[in-house]
């Protein structure tokens, strides 16, 4: 599976909460940076799919895995931040979305 | 409850399900109940011939061997050794195992450069994802839910409560190891070690300089050379 995003590239984190489904799942994603907007940072490779593995199956095929960049201010409205300051996450390709930023 | 976005606020229906089952999960102490059901999988795993019985002794020591010491050597060597430094921060693994350190079976490794404009300090807020084959098992603060909410949102706060503090134009650049990557800080060398042995550097390489909580140990008060 190749790698939709690069380095640079504005993605956008899926607004979707299927803990809040009827479904047993197991999520990477932290509930913090659901529909947060940052940068690719470095692509990662491609990793079995941690939220099958979770439950025993193989997790193929490999998904394309991300370290994504946020601005702290952008993230939480109080945290004694300077306006440079970052913070980075590890995100499978299907939580990406593309923007236009 | 691990504590809701800040700045948005209308979030927190969405999951109030999810953030329920996730308190119900995390205990500060095993059970009994665990402690028993863990007792019973072992012997049943055991007689089941799924690993032998000394196999768990083995990896009891095996991880009993790995402690930040390894962490130390590796940042100690990439202090006096431009080239091994460089190696470091691209493939830390091959790294590693240069030095003789065992990261095979772990996950993939990456080692982050803290610079006089960029300063790192990992976390992992859905667990406790940590590098156990650098720095051995992690400290109980690293796995609370309190330093796990706070290093994201209130990490200045955290880091002057280890006692560091930031510049003001310093990028803190906060690490959520979130998925199959684990995470060392290569922390500055201390001012007026340039010279020192990687020996002597190597003491000076704390545990939670590598987390980024903190900083190296600085030599003065270690051996200060009587007048």
């Amino acid at each position: 599976m190749k790698a939709r995003f690069q380095v640079g590239d504005a993605v956008r984190v899926a607004d979707r909460w299927p803990e809040a489904g009827p479904a047993r799942c197991h999520v990477r994603t932290p509930h913090f940076l659901r529909g947060r907007s940052g940068t690719v940072e470095r692509v990662l490779g491609e990793f079995p799919n941690a939220e099958e593995l979770a439950f025993g199956k193989p997790g193929l095929p490999k998904v394309p895995l991300y370290t994504i960049k946020f601005r702290e201010t952008e993230l939480w409205a109080d945290g004694g931040f300077r306006l440079q300051d970052t913070l980075t996450a590890d995100l499978y390709e299907h939580w990406l979305e593309g923007t236009h930023g | 409850m691990a504590d809701p976005p800040l700045a948005d606020p209308h979030r927190h229906d969405d999951h109030d399900h999810a953030a329920a089952a996730q308190a119900q999960m995390v205990t500060h102490e095993p059970s009994p109940e665990y402690l028993l059901l863990e007792r019973a999988l072992r012997e049943l795993l055991i007689a089941h011939g799924v690993f032998p019985a000394d196999a768990v002794g083995r990896q009891i020591d095996l991880t009993d061997s790995r402690n930040e010491a390894r962490g130390a050597q590796l940042v100690a060597r990439a202090w006096v050794d431009a080239d091994f430094k460089r190696r470091l921060l691209s493939d830390a693994k091959a790294a590693a195992t240069e030095l003789g350190i065992d990261v095979s079976n772990t996950p993939e490794l990456i080692v982050l450069e803290n610079t006089p404009r960029l300063h790192h300090l990992v976390v992992c807020t859905l667990c406790s994802c940590y590098p156990k084959a650098i720095l051995g098992i992690p400290p109980a603060w690293y796995k609370s839910r309190e330093y796990r909410a706070r290093a994201v949102k209130d990490p200045r706060g955290v880091l002057r409560e280890f006692g560091t503090a930031l510049g003001d134009d310093v990028e803190l650049r906060v690490v959520d190891s979130t998925a199959d990557l684990r995470y060392v800080v290569l922390p500055m060398q201390p001012a007026g070690t340039q010279g020192l042995s990687e020996r002597a550097l190597a003491p000076l390489v704390t545990r939670d300089s590598m987390i980024g909580a903190s900083l190296p140990r600085s030599p003065r008060n270690e051996y200060k050379p009587r007048p």
